[in-house]
């Protein structure tokens, strides 16, 4: 190994209500995490000093795990010996409200769309993608950003060669709104320029002395490439160099970290594009929060990651209700209900929101609210996830029918190979079996597909370990985290089999032939409409998949498919609802299917006492 | 001793209450300290920026961006009025002239020489705060505004809307279990903060809206009737905002709930007395929660007040409200704080309290229960 070999890493990340530490250690089994603490952020007042919770976290790993970290306030490392200090500490952010950003394009869907992809890609919220033909006035655009305050501006706009004036004007508009950043009255707004190169010296004269201006090289130098990567570094080192030092406590905490501090959502999203990036695989990510669910995504090779800023489960859990409409929410419901009650629930919710379900039926209507954030969540991603807008493409003969064109949605559920999910209301579901069924119902995901969930939310800090850039850590660092990530963050769940189709009623929809380890060679004939769950462990199990006539398990509808599934905590999942997935309109027959299937996949202890039969 | 952090909301008889007056621009502080105001004595004010208009002369006259500053009647910086001659061009001798006219009252702030845009500044915006309460200039921040203190009766709500108001505190039920219903707002109400028990049905906050009611303070409202007083569904709880002339403040949450037994009491100790309300409400990080100042004579202080830790916790004997179904709304005491994690009826591990509700003990997770701060 190049670098030096780290035995001991310490790692937190400061959420917005929790701070949360996991110290990881080489054992004889390579990296693992050895224990975890939290305490709560403490960037509001009283204490107004983030660094307090993240001592009060780390305290918590000190005493659980018997080793010597701190040294009065100030972690002690690198490790001095075995039982004093640690090798690298690091640390991720979202306090605060994370990183706000506004920004800005010629063409909404072209340069608009790339400046918004880096924003997301880099970590930050996009408070509003302002655009020449947005459709506002200009004085309606600068009076949104004078009410916005954002943390940052991404403006772009042109290809490189291009018309110069959009963006100029672009610029004026932000030079007239003159906006004052969120946090600190007495420094410039940080805005970067990611535009047409030849407008760059009249960026300059617009912008130069009232903003705190970096100017980068174009985001979409040509219409056909989008390139994102200065954009996203430059990001990440405004927000270490302004937002972060303008946090209460944050340059304390600066001092001591190996790394810079990551924006969590960055984080997360770095270590998703990784471990799609080693195994070769597609994947989608999602965390769903209190306020705010995010969805990462790799099809193509290509890395994509939406934030639905105001769909969550506690502070937002109202504005679920709002987008998805009281009936979307209700039929995952399997009980009769009275609505305005129901409606009342769900806002005392968002008024006290750090409660929890104590009763069955509390537990099952949070569960159901999750299916729908998610599923909205899962929407918003799919539409942003698309190929490059206004790329001219080659077509030949054979394509004279295909109406495809450019911008078309990344996301292939036929492609999907691995479905990662967490977040309270999915990692700390008291069943995994409610966990699973909760991504298959928001995400129906189609042919084989392997799902996990985090178990106790630690990708943050596993993805700013494999971001460390010194040298001399980089190395064990990544595998660290590549190894945790595997052993100890995910529980795999198990494989989705889902044939595609609309299936006839009670017909055998496909057959699968496998053999299970210690149990010999097993059939199943799942029929439509019906859900069959096999335990069966986390190992590859080699397995025939036969599919009916009118269905399709791989490329082609009735082809037969042999493939290695692997098993979980809670198995093999073979889902014969059919894709499209619909529920029934007709209330009994859908309380009667959503208790048939919550009793074959061991959801719940027993709906049927609440009356749904 | 076993305790446990849990937030609570502070129903204080008789507290030190201190609010920030701070302009949102820097400007003028007009009190000096030690004053005494009243409510709707100015404290502070000044001027913010106008708002932008932008007018692209170039296209407007048809000439090239770069021509557009020779065009311009007056130079920058220079105030124009409405109507007024801005912008003319040469014409052909003397004729065809073209003209742009001054959209509003106006500064010239700047000529783009590329887009051919000029940027247009509205008059100033006035902005003027005033001390919302009773009390004294406590602290004056210079050019930025002040700290108002004042003994008084200090009580949370959990949600409201509407932002700042006052008027006499009329309680206008019985006891603390009575809806507050339409038929009991009467004219004399105008301008009065109206205290009811359980609840306030939408059709009674219509006729409070009607009769310009300043303020209602209440147990429970329905969810879905904000939708209609709002105008949109409230998917986040942020408000303050809102244009509204009787702000609402619920000191218990959504449906039917009894007003604690100590708000509803200490509201009824001071019917009469002058009082101001704050429907603001954000439930994020930096938690606010609407409020009921009622400031107090210095005939009617005490001095019994005792400061309330509210970093404590709760602790066996504190009094606690459940705050989620299914026991939502009742308040008990804390037996005891068993440490180990409980298995719900939603098979949720969690740490729990043991309550004692009317005679009966319940164990209910610990997450699920606000401490009633009293004093």
């Amino acid at each position: 190994m190049a670098g030096k070999e780290l035995k001991t890493i310490l790692a937190t990340d400061c959420g917005s209500t929790t701070t949360k530490a996991i110290l990881i250690e080489l054992t004889d089994q390579g990296y693992r995490l050895k224990t975890r603490g939290e305490a709560p952020t403490t960037v509001e007042a009283p204490f107004e000093d983030v660094t307090k919770g993240v001592l009060n976290a780390i305290m918590e790993v000190e005493e659980l795990s018997g080793l010597k970290i701190l040294d009065g306030d100030q972690i002690i490392h690198p490790m001095v010996d075995e039982n004093t200090g640690v090798d690298v500490y690091v640390s991720t952010s979202s306090a605060g409200g994370g990183l706000q950003m506004m920004v800005a394009g010629v063409v909404k869907a072209m340069t608009g769309e790339s400046a918004e992809r880096a924003a997301l890609g880099a970590g930050s919220i996009v408070m509003d993608v302002l655009a020449s033909n947005d459709g506002r006035l200009p004085h309606q655009k600068i009076e949104r950003i004078r009410q916005l305050r954002p943390d940052m501006i991404l403006l772009s706009g042109g290809i490189d060669g291009g018309t110069v004036s959009h963006v100029v004007e672009l610029a004026e508009i932000l030079a007239a709104a003159n906006p004052k950043p969120r946090l600190g009255q007495n420094y410039k707004l940080p805005v970067i320029y990611a535009g047409n190169i030849k407008a760059q010296q009249n960026i300059k004269e617009t912008l130069g002395s009232i903003t705190d201006l970096d100017i980068i090289e174009n985001i979409r130098p040509v219409l056909e490439v989008e390139n994102l990567g200065p954009a996203r570094d430059k990001i990440h080192d405004l927000f270490m160099e302004h937002v972060m030092a303008q946090a209460p406590g944050y340059k304390k905490l600066m001092t001591w970290t190996d790394a810079p501090i990551m924006p969590t959502p960055g984080a997360v999203g770095s270590l998703i594009e990784m471990v799609a990036k080693k195994e070769n695989i597609s994947v989608v990510g999602v965390d769903i929060g209190g306020a705010t669910t995010d969805i990462f995504s790799v099809f193509q090779g290509q890395f994509n990651r939406t934030v639905s800023a105001n769909l969550g489960m506690s502070y937002s859990v109202c504005n679920v209700l709002a987008e998805a409409g009281l009936e979307n929410v209700l039929r995952w419901v399997p009980i009769d209900i009275d609505e305005g009650e129901l409606t009342n629930r769900i806002g005392n919710k968002m008024i006290r929101p750090t409660t929890v379900p104590q009763s069955l039926e509390e537990l099952i209507i949070e569960q159901a609210i999750a299916r729908e954030a998610l599923r909205l969540s899962f929407i918003q991603h799919k539409s942003f996830a698309v190929s490059l807008k206004g790329v001219q493409q080659e077509r030949t003969i054979s394509d004279a029918f295909d109406q495809s064109g450019s911008g078309e949605t990344l996301v292939d559920m036929m492609e999907l190979d691995l479905l990662v999910g967490s977040g309270g209301v999915l990692s700390h579901a008291p069943r995994r079996e409610q966990a699973m069924r909760m991504l298959i119902d928001a995400f129906v995901p189609e042919g084989i597909t392997q799902l996990a969930v985090d178990s106790i939310f630690m990708m943050p800090q596993l993805g700013v370990m494999a971001n460390i850039e010194n040298k001399e850590l980089a190395e064990s660092a990544r595998k660290a985290a590549v190894e945790v990530f595997e052993k100890d963050c995910l529980i795999r769940l198990g494989t989705c089999i889902a044939p595609i189709g609309k299936p006839k009623p009670g017909t055998v929809i496909l057959t699968a032939e496998f053999e299970l380890p210690g149990e010999g060679k097993k059939v199943v004939e799942l029929r439509s409409g019906e859900i069959i769950v096999i335990p069966a462990p986390y190992q590859a199990i080699n397995a025939k998949l036969t599919p009916a006539k009118t269905m399709a398990i791989g490329k082609d509808k009735g082809e037969a498919h042999e493939t290695n599934i692997y098993g979980g905590t809670v198995g093999l999942i073979f889902d014969g609802r059919g894709r499209p997935f619909e529920l029934s309109t007709e209330k009994s027959k859908r309380i009667e299917n959503l208790n048939k299937w919550s009793k074959a996949t061991n959801e719940y202890p027993d709906t049927d006492m609440l009356g749904g039969k | 001793m076993a305790h446990s952090y849990t937030p609570g909301l502070k129903v204080l008889h008789e507290s030190k209450v201190r609010k920030e007056r701070i302009l949102p621009l820097k400007g003028e502080v007009i009190v000096e300290a030690k004053a005494t105001v009243t409510p709707d004595d100015i404290v502070a004010r000044t001027h913010l920026p106008g708002n932008v208009q932008m007018v692209n002369v170039g296209n407007l006259l048809n000439i090239d961006p770069t021509d557009v500053e020779a065009v311009m009647q007056k130079p920058l910086g220079s105030e124009f009025t409405k109507g007024e001659l801005m912008a003319e061009t040469k014409g052909i001798l003397g004729f065809f002239k073209s003209k742009v006219l001054a959209p509003i009252d106006c500064t010239l702030e700047s000529i783009s020489s590329i887009t051919g845009q000029v940027v247009l500044r509205d008059a100033p915006i006035p902005v003027e705060i005033d001390a919302y309460i009773r009390g004294t200039v406590a602290e004056v921040y210079p050019e930025e505004g002040v700290a108002i203190e004042t003994e008084a009766v200090y009580i949370q709500g959990i949600f409201g809307i509407g932002g700042e108001s006052r008027g006499e505190l009329a309680v206008v039920v019985e006891t603390r279990e009575d809806e507050l219903r339409a038929d009991m707002i009467k004219p004399e109400h105008a301008g009065k903060v109206l205290v009811g028990g359980s609840f306030l049905s939408l059709k009674a906050y219509k006729k409070a809206l009607g009769m310009k009611v300043a303020g209602i303070v209440v147990g429970g409202f329905n969810y879905f009737d904000l939708e209609e007083i709002l105008g949109y569904t409230l998917g986040v709880a942020i408000t303050g905002s809102e244009d509204l002339v009787t702000s609402l403040v619920l000191t218990e949450g959504y449906g039917e709930i009894r007003m604690g037994s100590r708000t509803f009491d200490l509201l009824k100790k001071h019917h009469g007395k002058f009082t101001s309300i704050n429907g603001a409400t954000q439930i994020r990080a930096g938690v606010i929660r609407p409020e009921i100042v009622i400031p107090l004579n210095k005939e009617d202080l005490k001095g019994d007040a005792h400061a309330v830790q509210i970093n404590e916790g709760i602790q066996s004997g504190s009094l606690v409200r459940v705050i989620r179904a299914p026991y939502f709304g009742r308040i008990g005491t804390v037996i005891s704080l068993p440490p180990e994690l409980q298995k719900m009826e939603s098979e949720t591990m969690v740490r729990v309290a043991e309550i004692k509700i009317d005679d009966e003990v319940m164990i209910i997770p610990r997450a699920n229960l606000e401490m009633v701060e009293t004093d």
